[in-house]
């Protein structure tokens, strides 16, 4: 079947494909990692020189950086911390036979499908608007003072976005997994005794580890890079309480018009990243190969 | 200890009555075979027995004590699925154990009742591999291992062996006869298949729609069926049915003779007809011959009687063996 000739055509025929996907990472790759050598500021056009490793050390005693980092994972766990459990919860209750079922499911899936800036203006004038929004009159309504979520918690306020925005599709998935659980264990665990938490941390919790795994693995790539939400709501402030790495390089290449520090930081955010997924797949890639 | 009596219960799913009515008892001890063709009720009985399904109507008592709101679990029966529904994440002990470890019993008497399971059913090799890496039929000593350790006042097997090749069918029939010999535990086993219930059972219950049809000892009911559909049921190859005049010679509406109960012979007889197909098994065959204004009959011969397709026979029903049946379908004695 596979003979010197069929093996030589499929190599000269995936080719393209590769050589294209090979200049669409190193090149930009190889940029960045050039500007990131480069004194090269946009205020200053034609003045760039090389600059070691100056811009790296720069952006790595920036105090910022330390925040961001902690923002970053703050944002990963806690969007991740409410999405599993809350979508485990939601997946449970609309597995249950009920009245609307089509349309209640479509209406869970909505948030999914709105645009993070639309999503996070909404929340930041309807509802967590100390003046307008929803949160501030419930408040009002039992006479209490609102609270200024983006002022006063402007990470746990990103979080909830982003959660939000989330929780669908976590609730997608698990879902899925939970239909296929077969209706005689439930049965058999049922003869056996097994009261309906039993059934859940014996039968139902190890049935849905391969699906928490894919949604773990799939939010955290997504989550490391959350951007346009805090934007929008926050610019990242006050001060840099809602910085996180994408925010902290954005400012930096376009705020401050850096762009050999934007891009020195860029590469630490690689890094960073790479090491991330380096231990979720230690830590959970098991979970896949059964 | 064991027995099951089930007082008028009945099942509808919508307006759909799947079990009309049924009264039934099942002594301790005895081994219980519901048999019926595919949607007749059987697997709905045995699910109502087990708790998994509400009765619309009527009640079943267990060992006494009105069960029939009771919740699966407090009845005190296990039941074997026909997908075996091993729990897949769980090593062998563990699916064994996890009835004891749900009854709050001690580490030590799982221990000791797991592996005493293990034993008695060959597996204690096998104790600490996952479901998936185990051949059908451990898996299915697996699930009878599940169901031994709670030691309950009845096994209830909804077709257990309708996944195993045929080879390890008639095995597995053995080794769970052998199971009830030695544990003498109420029993009650669905299946389609005619020749497990005729094998296994103390006690046949034919069902058909979702109503008893029939209700007795194997024997019972291969020498006296009660009507025209157990007569069909019961028997391999099915009972051969022949109306009109010749049926009259015996004042009958339709009269039944098994395959078996017909002499042969290529010389005489009361019906001739040309062999249409001859299976030979060996010991025996089986001979489909189209009787002349009958119809096709098939007769059970030795294996040493020599036919093959359009040769001419004659049949003689045995007197003593014919079966009548009036216009109903009902016996005739």
């Amino acid at each position: 079947m596979a003979t010197l000739h069929t093996r030589s055509a499929a190599r000269l025929m995936i080719a393209p494909s590769v050589l294209l996907l090979l200049a669409w990472m190193i090149v930009p790759l190889a940029m960045t990692i050039y500007f990131s050598f480069l004194r090269y500021n946009l205020l200053m056009p034609g003045m760039e020189e090389f600059a070691g490793f100056s811009n790296y050390s720069y952006f790595l005693t920036d105090p910022a950086f330390f925040q961001a980092i902690f923002n970053t994972l703050a944002i990963v766990l806690g969007v991740l911390f409410i999405t599993v459990v809350g979508g485990i919860a939601l997946a449970l209750l609309l597995d249950q036979p009920m009245f609307g079922q089509g349309i209640v499911r479509i209406l869970v899936i909505a948030p999914f499908l709105i645009m993070p800036t639309v999503a996070a203006l909404v929340w930041k004038n309807m509802f967590m608007n100390p003046v307008n929004g929803l949160f501030a009159w419930v408040a009002k309504l039992f006479g209490l003072q609102p609270f200024d979520f983006l002022a006063n918690a402007p990470l746990m306020s990103v979080i909830l976005i982003v959660a939000w925005q989330w929780l669908p599709f976590a609730t997608l998935i698990l879902l899925t997994a939970l239909q296929s659980l077969d209706e005689e264990q439930k049965e058999a665990a049922q003869m056996d005794g097994a009261s309906a938490w039993s059934r859940f941390i014996y039968l139902t919790l190890p049935h849905l580890s391969r699906a928490i795994t894919v949604v773990i693995l799939i939010q955290t790539i997504f989550l490391l890079s959350v951007f346009a939400e805090i934007l929008v709501t926050t610019n990242g402030g006050p001060g840099t309480q809602s910085t996180n790495l994408t925010f902290l390089v954005y400012a930096q290449a376009l705020l401050q018009f850096d762009v050999g520090g934007a891009s020195a930081g860029g590469i630490i955010a690689v890094i960073l990243a790479n090491i991330v997924a380096f231990f979720l797949m230690r830590m959970i890639g098991k979970t896949l190969e059964a | 200890m064991g027995n099951i009596t089930l007082r008028n219960v009945s099942k509808v799913f919508g307006a759909h009555a799947v079990i009309p009515s049924i009264d039934l008892n099942i002594n301790d001890g005895e081994f219980v075979v519901f048999v019926g063709p595919s949607g007749c009720g059987k697997s709905t009985l045995l699910r109502l027995i087990a708790g998994l399904e509400d009765v619309s109507d009527g009640e079943i008592v267990i060992d006494g004590k009105n069960a029939t709101e009771l919740p699966p679990a407090q009845r005190g029966l296990s039941m074997v699925f026909q997908s075996y529904a091993l729990y897949p994440h769980m090593s062998v002990r563990s699916n064994i154990a996890f009835p004891l470890k749900m009854a709050n019993e001690d580490k030590a008497a799982i221990d000791r009742k797991v592996s005493d399971a293990a034993r008695v059913l060959n597996l204690t090799d096998y104790l600490d591999r996952k479901p998936r890496q185990l051949s059908g039929g451990q898996r299915q000593r697996v699930a009878i291992g599940r169901a031994i350790v709670r030691q309950p006042k009845a096994f209830l097997f909804d077709e257990p062996l309708s996944n195993l090749d045929a080879a390890l069918r008639v095995n597995m029939r053995l080794e769970i006869s052998q199971l009830h010999q030695d544990l003498k535990t109420t029993m009650v086993y669905v299946t389609h298949d005619q020749v497990e219930a005729m094998t296994m059972a103390d006690k046949i219950v034919v069902l058909n729609r979702g109503r008893i049809e029939q209700v007795g000892s194997p024997l019972d009911l291969y020498h006296k069926p009660d009507n025209l559909f157990v007569a069909g049921f019961i028997g391999s190859p099915r009972m051969n049915f022949v109306s009109g005049a010749p049926a009259a010679a015996y004042q009958a509406h339709t009269m039944g003779i098994r395959p078996e109960h017909l002499l042969l012979s290529k010389e005489s007889g009361t019906w001739s007809g040309t062999v249409g197909v001859a299976e030979h098994l060996g010991s025996d065959t089986f001979l489909h011959v189209n009787v002349d204004n009958i119809g096709t009959v098939t007769a059970r011969v030795s294996g040493d009687f020599a036919v093959t397709h359009g040769d001419r026979v004659f049949l003689t029903p045995d007197a003593q063996r014919v079966h009548r049946f009036d216009d109903k379908g009902l016996a005739v004695r």
